[in-house]
């Protein structure tokens, strides 16, 4: 079915022999000069594009600390050569990091340092020729952002912002990358990525409503717009419809009714993605955030809670505060934004949800750390609660629960091949490859310890995985969402149980919990 | 005399392409904004924290060593050697010589074969390791062979031709206390001193600046409590203009 060739899984992780080129072909379609003027941005390549983007890096060094310190302080010392999934999966060389990042230094040594400019054959520098921006939208949309090759370097180097950094130049000369472009074009006009409009959105919660009376016998509400709430859910667009998204949100709302909390998804905010960070422009991300500010506004709800999304809860936990912040007029007792996971860990951990394990006895899981929860952000009070937390819901809700390869999970852990806006079908040759990292320790734990199902806590991986595991011989429904797992555990108060050796657990052991619980 | 005075000239100028090259660099790193908090996580949630985790990260090169176990080997032993040769040479700058430094001599001694060993390792994976090599510019080599050039002279003075250690001390001070005398005139002495001084003069323009670079890194120095406490770093670009407290700046955090 595809046209390359899917890299073997049935061997451990390896490092490749370098492959020149090999991923020379592989760039997004460009943005049209609608996406890209939407944004401000110039609609196609502008005339004096180089002198252009060389003033945009002047600018942005000057405006980042990050990008000039990293421009200067990498030693070629190769630490992250072999850490980026897309050079494990490619062998292409400018898919090491440090690779990667010297097709911007070479044009920053060339036009920013005194050796560059006197000596360039001496240290690698080089002007920006059209070949050399040809090389920049090539491998800087083969960089999913994910932060790995940063946790090895010795100065802490992270390609993410040099990737960030040279989209927002190609941006600012007309050189934009389609999909992630016409993307903001649409939270911006309809409220969410996928163009979801208010009276559709209504429609599928109502189905939604009714899936879960039929299953359950319990009425529980996802409500929409619903001023005067306690809790705004920002919450991906794929949640709404697209496997196993929704079996996550579900699981949410399971959790919102059985904790007594009164909450509201808005149409207005109905994306909780911020595809601004992607391209790198801090503009266009406080735009994007600023929606789910005005939207708590607007519905005067007391907290903000944020659904399974992994750059999202990202923007949201690290940048949401400094960009469109203060939060004052939301519940100081609770942290801004909370992330669903935490929501659920704190009702599990004050003994306020009554799980069935057994009701997930049909698989055994593993779970997939999201890169940029893992590398960028954090849940609950301690350094390191972004892995404690989903692992202590799922083994709360499962039986079965094995963890892969240790240097391939937590802080190690491998993007899915889909992150840092290249989850689009031009990119599918580089997303299926970069995902074989992943594929080969989930082979190893499937093998070995008979795992079923593999479980994550974000859109862009449970698509990407759904897209690219049947290539590896898995099947799309592999993956899982956790609340999907949540969403199979719980029992809700007056929930119909027709099978009979469940008749124990049917009791609701804590029904006093009016929901408030405090984050531990 | 002649070549006496080109040296003290050249170490006047390579003190001051040092010193103020890396001040300017330092100042040029403090004053560009950190607009947004990226500390690479699991990150400390405290100040304290963030010092523990430099500190691990300069002295023990903590994520080269999760990174690549040779790599590390190789480089933490280059760099601790290194500290221990310059200490050793503090004694030839200073009169009478303090204790430590007296203390530290014959370690500074060892090291000076650690120092070399290391560099030879590193420089090795330059070209043994394909992905290594790839990535090595021309001017890798050169900083690679400059280093063991200093290395390498400096242990022929101790161990094969013994310079006139009193003389070059002598020079030394005269040079400090602006009392100019003479230099010996021993072909390494002046070949060490020489690649000392353009060590010097090429550290604010080279991949040096790893060195003050390592501690101005958002991604190793920045506190993780983006939620317990808003973080606003100065930003020259309206991006927050229109909000209740837009262009307010403060420290970072």
């Amino acid at each position: 079915m595809a046209d390359f060739e899917i890299p073997s899984i049935s061997v451990p992780i390896e490092i490749p022999t370098l492959n020149r080129d090999a991923m020379k072909h592989s760039s997004p379609f460009i943005a049209a000069p609608k996406h890209q003027e939407a944004l401000g941005f110039p609609g196609e390549l502008v005339d004096d594009w180089q002198s252009k983007a060389i003033d945009k890096f002047g600018e942005l060094l000057s405006k980042s600390r990050a990008l000039q310190v990293y421009m200067d302080s990498c030693v070629k010392c190769g630490a992250c050569t072999d850490k980026c999934h897309y050079f494990l999966g490619t062998g292409d060389p400018k898919n090491m990091p440090v690779a990667r990042q010297d097709l911007m230094r070479k044009v920053y040594r060339r036009n920013f340092t005194l050796a560059g400019k006197l000596v360039p054959w001496l240290v690698g520098a080089e002007d920006l020729t059209e070949e050399v921006l040809d090389d920049w939208y090539t491998y800087f949309h083969q960089c999913s952002q994910c932060r790995r090759c940063s946790v090895y370097c010795p100065y802490g180097i992270d390609t993410a912002e040099i990737s960030m950094a040279a989209r927002e130049i190609m941006d600012h000369i007309g050189k934009g990358q389609k999909y992630c472009n016409e993307i903001l074009g649409k939270v911006h006009v309809i409220g969410n990525n996928l163009g979801l409009p208010e009276k559709a959105l209504a429609h599928t919660l109502e189905d939604l409503e009714e899936d879960i009376e039929d299953e359950t016998g319990v009425t529980v509400k996802l409500p929409l717009n619903q001023k005067g709430v306690d809790i705004l859910l920002v919450t991906p667009s794929a949640d709404f419809f697209a496997e196993p998204h929704v079996d996550g949100l579900i699981g949410y709302a399971k959790v919102f009714h059985q904790a007594g909390v009164s909450w509201t998804i808005s149409s207005y905010a109905s994306e909780a993605a911020n595809f601004a960070m992607f391209i790198g422009s801090v503009e266009q991300m406080t735009l994007v955030a600023e929606r789910i500010r005005k939207a708590a506004q607007d519905l005067g709800v007391k907290r903000i809670v944020f659904g399974e999304c992994g750059h999202a809860w990202r923007v949201a936990y690290s940048f949401m505060n400094t960009l469109v912040g203060p939060f004052d007029f939301l519940d100081p007792d609770y942290p801004v934004p909370q992330h669903i996971c935490e929501f659920t860990y704190d009702l599990i951990e004050a003994g306020a949800l009554t799980l069935d394990k057994s009701a997930n006895d049909h698989m055994t899981l593993t779970f997939h750390d999201s890169c940029n929860v893992a590398r960028g952000s954090r849940m609950g009070n301690k350094p390191g609660g972004q892995f404690e937390i989903p692992r202590a819901i799922i083994k709360a809700c499962c039986n079965n629960f094995v963890d892969m390869a240790a240097d391939t999970i937590k802080e190690g852990t491998f993007c899915c091949g889909g992150g840092g806006g290249l989850l689009t079908d031009d990119l599918i040759e580089i997303r299926t490859k970069g995902a074989s990292p992943r594929m080969r320790a989930l082979k190893e734990v499937v093998e070995e310890q008979g795992v079923t199902h593999m479980a994550a806590i974000c859109a862009i991986c449970k698509s990407q995985f759904s897209k690219v595991m049947p290539s590896y011989g898995f099947s799309m429904d592999q993956i899982v969402s956790v609340h999907q797992l949540v969403s199979n555990a719980i029992v809700l108060d007056g929930q119909v149980v027709d099978d009979a050796e469940n008749d124990v657990v049917t009791t609701a052991k804590n029904t006093d919990s009016n929901g408030d619980i405090a984050t531990a | 005399m002649v070549l006496s005075t080109i040296y003290a000239v050249l170490f006047y100028f390579a003190a001051a392409v040092f010193a103020f090259g890396l001040a300017y660099r330092i100042w040029l790193y403090a004053r560009t904004p950190a607009p947004l908090k990226i500390p690479t996580t699991p990150a400390p949630t405290t100040r304290r924290g963030v010092v523990v985790r430099m500190a691990k990260e300069v002295v023990f090169f903590e994520s080269l060593f999760k990174a690549n176990k040779w790599t590390w080997l190789f480089g933490w032993v280059f760099h601790a050697a290194l500290l221990l040769v310059v200490l050793r040479h503090l004694r030839y700058f200073t009169e009478p010589v303090w204790i430590w430094v007296t203390w530290a001599q014959p370690f500074g001694l060892y090291a000076g074969f650690a120092m070399v060993a290391g560099l030879s390792g590193l420089w090795l994976r330059r070209f043994v390791v394909e992905r290594v090599r790839y990535i090595s510019s021309p001017s890798d080599h050169l900083m690679l062979l400059l280093l063991v050039g200093i290395g390498t002279s400096g242990l022929m003075m101790k161990y094969v031709a013994h310079t006139d250690i009193v003389g070059l001390k002598t020079f030394i001070l005269g040079l400090m206390y602006f009392h100019w005398q003479p230099l010996p005139a021993d072909p390494v002495l002046l070949i060490h001193l020489g690649l000392v001084l353009l060590l010097a003069i090429v550290f604010p323009f080279s991949k040096l600046l790893h060195a003050p670079g390592v501690f101005f890194s958002p991604g190793r120095n920045q506190v993780d409590n983006p939620r317990e406490k808003r973080y606003i770093a100065s930003w020259p670009t309206p991006v927050n203009a229109g909000r209740p407290d837009g262009g307010e700046h403060s420290g970072d955090g």
